[in-house]
C-alpha cells in the first residue's frame, strides 16, 4: 500500500475539494477534516463502483449506499451535486434555514438512503437493506462508509457479527481511516488495532487500501466481494483533512465554524499548493 | 397476550411477503413453526437490541413490515436511540412486541420492570403506542398493525389474562372503548388494568355513583375527542396504569384536560407506581397492591374525589 500522505491529488480531487470549501464557506460551518479524507472514497464509488440513476434516486435496482459517519456530509453533498441527484445551488445554502442540506445527512434528499449523525447507525440500516436484497432475490448491493471515531461505538460490532453470521457477500462496510478523532488519535483516544484483525475475526473478508489512491481504490471495489461468502471490509488508510497542508492531521479541523470568505480563500490556495 | 401476539405474526407472515420477524434471544421454541416454515424472513441476532433495531429499520426502509420482540426494558431504554432515530425519524413500519409491560416480571427485579415503556415512547415523534387488555383484544389489534403507518410499540400483559375485552365493541388502534357508561365519574385505563377499572365500576354503581370506563388501549395518538367528550360530563376523573405515574396515561390525560380549561375545573388523580424505582419482590399482583394499583384504591379514590371522603 502506498502513502495515502504522500498522495499527489489529481484535477478532480482537487475540484471536489474546492466546491467542498465554498460549500462550507456558504454555511460558515462544517467538518473539514472528515470531508477531506473521505474525497476519493466517494468519488470511486459514485464514478466507478455504484449503480444508480440520479434522475431516479429510488429506482429499486440501485446500489445502496450510507454514510453512516454523517458528519462527513460535505464530501457527499459534493458528489451528489457532482452527479445531479441535487441542485448545485443547494450547496450555497448548506445549514441555511430554508435550505435542504444540513450538517448531517438526512433521508429526503435525493440520493441519501438514511439519516445519520449520530454515530453507529449506519451498519445496522445497511445490513436490514442488504438483508431485504437476499431475502427478495435482489442484485443490489449495500455499502456503508463508518469512521475510525465510529468504530468505538459497541453497535458497529453488533452488526459487524450478525453481518457476518448471515455471510453477506453482498454488503461492504469502507472504514475512513484517518487515524484521528475529534480529541486526538484514535491511538490515544481508542484504539483500534488491530483494526483488520477485528473484521476478520468478525467473519469479513478484509483488503487495506490507501484511501486517497484513486488506482488502488478502484482495483479493490470494482473487485467486490473479495471473497463471495463473506461481508467485506475495506479499511481505507487516509489523511484526515487531506489536500489542505495546514489542515493535515489537525484537530483543529475536525470541525470549524465562523469560517469566513478570507478563511475559504486561504483554503483554496494551500489546495492548490499542495503536493 | 405474549404467545397470540406471536402467533398472530406467524398467521400474517404466512398471508403477506413483506413481513419480517426478528427477535433477539427469545425462549427455545419461540415461533418454530415460523422459523421452519419461512426461514428467509426470520431472523435471531442475538443480544443485540441495537443493531436489531436499525436493522428492522433497514428492511422497513425496504418495505418490509417488521415485527420486533423482547422483553419491554431492552427494547425501550437499551436501543432507544436507535427507536428514535432509525424508526421514528424514518417512520417507519416497525413493530416492537414488547413483554412484560409494568411489573410483570416482579420477580425478576428492577432491570425487567417497564415501568416508564410508556413515557419513554411517548416522547418518540411518530410512535405510535398500544396496550391491549387481553389476549382476545390482541387479536383484534394484529391484523390492523400490517398496514398502519409508522412504528408501533405494542406492550405486552403477563399471559393468561383474564378475558375482560368486549368482542361486540369494534377496536380502532387510536379509538378509546366506552366499556361501560356513567355520568358521575370517568376511569380512564390502558392494558391489563381494565380489569380493575370495571371491576371498581361495578362497585361504585352498586352504590349509587355511575362511572364510565374508557379502555385507552392506544395511548399515543391519544384520543382526546373521546376523553374530553366523557370527561365534560362528569365530575371526577381517574387515571388507573400498570406504570410510572411520571409520563404515562396519567401523564397524557393530565396534560389534555389541563388545556381543555373545564370550568368548573375537574377533580382528577393517576393511580399507578410513584416516581420510584420499585422495591422488592414478589409478583406482578402482590406488586401491584403495594403501589395501591388495585380495585379498591379505585374505589377509594372515587370516593375521595366525589365526596371527599375514603371508605
Amino acid at each position: 500500500m502506498t502513502d495515502p500522505l504522500a498522495i499527489k491529488l489529481d484535477e478532480r480531487s482537487k475540484a471536489l475539494r474546492r466546491v467542498i470549501i465554498k460549500t462550507l464557506a456558504a454555511g460558515q460551518r462544517g467538518h473539514v477534516g472528515a470531508a477531506f479524507s473521505l474525497v476519493e472514497i466517494l468519488r470511486v464509488l459514485y464514478d466507478d463502483v455504484l449503480k444508480y440513476d440520479a434522475t431516479q434516486p429510488k429506482l429499486p435496482s440501485r446500489d445502496r449506499f450510507i454514510l453512516s459517519k454523517g458528519h462527513g456530509c460535505l464530501a457527499l453533498y459534493t458528489m451528489l451535486a457532482d452527479k445531479g441527484f441535487i441542485a448545485e445551488d443547494e450547496l450555497w445554502r448548506f445549514c441555511k434555514s430554508d435550505g435542504m442540506l444540513g450538517g448531517h445527512p438526512e433521508h429526503h434528499i435525493p440520493g441519501v438512503e438514511a439519516s445519520t449523525g449520530s454515530l453507529g447507525h449506519g451498519m445496522s440500516i445497511g445490513l436490514g437493506m442488504a438483508l431485504n436484497a437476499r431475502i427478495a432475490g435482489a442484485s443490489y448491493r449495500t455499502f456503508v462508509v463508518i469512521g475510525d471515531g465510529e468504530s468505538n461505538e459497541g453497535s458497529v460490532w453488533e452488526a459487524a457479527l450478525s453481518a457476518g453470521k448471515h455471510k453477506l457477500g453482498n454488503f461492504t462496510v469502507l472504514t475512513d481511516y484517518n487515524k484521528h478523532q475529534s480529541y486526538a488519535s484514535t491511538a490515544f483516544v481508542q484504539d483500534l488495532e488491530p483494526l483488520a484483525d477485528k473484521w476478520r475475526a468478525f467473519g469479513f473478508a478484509v483488503r487495506d487500501v490507501n484511501g486517497h489512491d484513486v488506482n488502488e481504490l478502484r482495483e479493490v471495489l470494482t473487485k467486490l466481494p473479495p471473497d463471495a461468502n463473506k461481508p467485506s471490509a475495506i479499511i481505507c488508510h487516509t489523511v484526515k483533512g487531506k489536500g489542505v497542508a495546514y489542515a493535515e492531521n489537525n484537530m483543529a479541523w475536525h470541525h470549524q465554524n465562523k469560517v469566513t470568505a478570507a478563511d475559504a480563500e486561504k483554503l483554496i490556495e494551500a489546495l492548490e499548493a499542495s503536493r | 397476550m405474549r404467545k397470540r401476539s406471536l402467533d398472530m405474526v406467524y398467521e400474517l407472515a404466512k398471508k403477506d411477503e413483506r413481513i419480517v420477524f426478528i427477535g433477539s434471544d427469545l425462549g427455545a421454541g419461540t415461533l418454530d413453526n415460523f422459523r421452519k416454515e419461512i426461514p428467509s424472513r426470520f431472523f435471531m441476532e442475538g443480544v443485540s437490541e441495537q443493531n436489531i433495531v436499525g436493522m428492522a429499520a433497514g428492511m422497513a426502509l425496504e418495505g418490509r413490515v417488521v415485527y420486533v420482540n423482547t422483553i419491554a426494558t431492552f427494547l425501550t431504554r437499551r436501543c432507544f436511540e436507535q427507536v428514535v432515530l432509525d424508526l421514528g425519524l424514518h417512520n417507519v413500519n416497525v413493530r416492537l412486541i414488547a413483554n412484560g409491560g409494568g411489573v410483570v416480571y416482579a420477580p425478576l427485579g428492577p432491570t425487567h420492570l417497564a415501568i416508564d415503556d410508556i413515557a419513554i415512547m411517548r416522547a418518540v415523534p411518530n410512535m405510535t403506542i398500544v396496550a391491549p387488555c387481553d389476549a382476545e383484544e390482541m387479536t383484534r389489534l394484529m391484523p390492523q398493525t400490517v398496514d398502519y403507518p409508522g412504528p408501533i410499540y405494542i406492550r405486552l400483559g403477563k399471559g393468561g389474562d383474564p378475558v375482560v375485552s368486549d368482542p361486540a365493541k369494534p377496536f380502532r388502534i387510536g379509538k378509546a372503548i366506552e366499556m361501560t357508561s356513567g355520568d358521575d365519574v370517568l376511569l380512564v385505563t390502558t392494558g391489563v388494568t381494565l380489569k380493575i377499572a370495571l371491576e371498581a365500576a361495578a362497585a361504585l354503581k352498586a352504590q349509587g355513583t355511575s362511572a364510565t370506563v374508557l379502555h385507552m388501549h392506544t395511548v399515543k395518538p391519544l384520543d382526546t375527542e373521546a376523553l374530553l367528550s366523557h370527561a365534560s360530563r362528569v365530575k371526577a376523573i381517574v387515571t388507573i396504569e400498570e406504570h410510572t405515574i411520571v409520563g404515562g396515561l396519567g401523564g397524557a390525560v393530565a396534560e389534555v384536560l389541563a388545556e381543555a380549561g373545564f370550568n368548573p375545573a375537574k377533580r382528577f388523580k393517576r393511580i399507578g407506581i410513584p416516581d420510584v424505582f420499585p422495591h422488592g419482590y414478589g409478583s406482578q399482583a402482590t406488586m401491584m397492591q403495594h403501589y395501591g394499583i388495585t380495585t379498591e384504591q379505585t374505589i377509594a379514590t372515587v370516593n375521595e374525589l366525589t365526596h371527599g371522603t375514603t371508605t
